[in-house]
């Protein structure tokens, strides 16, 4: 029921984009049709979970009996870039449907702050190893849920007649904004 | 002279990295919940980003062209560590507020996108400097919406009232007020410098 719990706080409630304001490059960047930012959803799922796991074991059994914690910036993202390079080569060699898929997208992930954020997250949140991957996916989810839902509205707003100083990048943000007034609603939910 | 206060403009204005590049949302929505936490952040961020592009700058003929990205996400990630070690010891309640936000200076495409398109051709003085015109441009970006949203939320600005604190739209300070004060200050921005 906690895990069950925990998938519903991070998809709706603390959505990482709308609530928590991480990820918000690829949000804005990549968002602009619906099969791109479904890409990068995915991509950004299947990293997560990888890494959130193996940055867990990590610190829990090298950095902390070390005694080496302020280290863990460093460590992460160089695990997270490697991590990064070894799923794409693995992909490009076992599953090229996926790796065609989410190819484009696994380069830029190493510097989506979402991945470092959730690993960070878990060990400040004092999270054992299963609640750690749930929370990994359901944050993953919750990120692939607003940026289709983001991308949708934009294809929309290509047709629409927006004023000339508000084109691009400022309507793009009170569209988000109003996304996130939508969020606010699921909060105190779970 | 001319040209070193050039640099710094060109951060400032040209290359505002908030207003114009679009880079390092995450921290500029994330951490702006009032005047002083979005100053702090945009701070913390220039001194990492000045150290970086120092030595950046210092070890470019140094770092093969293989490795070079590695080599100076390396570099971020230890002027990082060393600012968040430093504010937990004498700013621990900035600290707590900012959160996750300081660890996540190392994945701020700003820092990165400097030493990249800045440190790793020009010299150390200039790179410096480089690091002070785009610290400021995105310290000023973050005071201002840090100061528009604290005064729309609950009409103070520095924790100076301006009016009283009832007449406020909560919204400002939560997650929507973030994007939508951006995107005004945005299209602000626009108006005024294409003029």
């Amino acid at each position: 029921m906690i895990y069950f719990t925990l998938i519903i706080a991070t998809i709706f409630v603390n959505n990482i984009v709308l609530a928590q304001f991480l990820g918000i490059c690829p949000f804005l960047g990549v968002s602009k049709k619906v099969d791109t930012s479904l890409g990068m959803g995915m991509a950004v799922t299947f990293v997560m979970f990888i890494s959130t796991i193996v940055t867990w074991l990590l610190y829990h059994y090298c950095l902390v009996p070390l005694n080496l914690q302020f280290l863990q910036t460093i460590v992460y993202i160089l695990v997270i870039a490697a991590l990064v390079q070894i799923v794409e080569i693995v992909l490009k060699k076992t599953s090229p449907s996926l790796y065609a898929a989410l190819g484009v997208f696994l380069p830029l992930i190493t510097t989506n702050c979402t991945i470092l954020g959730v690993a960070i997250d878990v060990i400040n949140k004092d999270m054992n190893l299963l609640m750690s991957s749930v929370y990994a996916i359901g944050t993953a989810l919750g990120f692939t849920l607003a940026m289709v839902l983001f991308a949708g509205i934009r294809e929309q707003l290509a047709t629409a007649d927006v004023p000339e100083g508000m084109k691009g990048t400022p309507i793009a943000l009170i569209t988000a904004s109003l996304l996130a007034m939508a969020f606010m609603g699921f909060s105190g939910m779970a | 002279m001319n040209n070193k206060l050039a640099i710094i403009v060109n951060g400032i204005i040209k290359e505002n990295p908030t207003f114009v590049l679009f880079l390092g949302m995450c921290p500029t929505l994330g951490t702006t919940s009032s005047a002083i936490n979005g100053m702090s952040m945009g701070l913390a961020t220039m001194v990492v980003l000045i150290c970086s592009n120092f030595v950046i700058s210092c070890l470019r003929n140094l770092i093969p062209d293989k490795v070079h990205i590695p080599c100076y996400i390396v570099v971020i990630a230890a002027f990082v560590t060393v600012v968040q070690l430093v504010m937990q010891a004498y700013t621990p309640g900035l600290y707590e507020t900012l959160g996750l936000f300081i660890p996540l200076i190392v994945v701020n495409c700003i820092v990165l996108g400097r030493a990249e398109s800045f440190a790793a051709k020009n010299g150390p003085l200039d790179s410096a400097l480089d690091g002070v015109g785009i610290g400021l441009g995105f310290t000023i970006a973050l005071t201002l919406l840090g100061a528009c949203r604290e005064l729309l939320g609950t009409g103070k600005i520095f924790n100076f009232t301006l009016f009283p604190e009832q007449y406020g739209a909560l919204t400002f300070v939560l997650a929507p007020g973030a994007f939508m004060t951006l995107g005004y200050l945005v299209a602000i921005f626009n108006k005024v410098t294409k003029k």
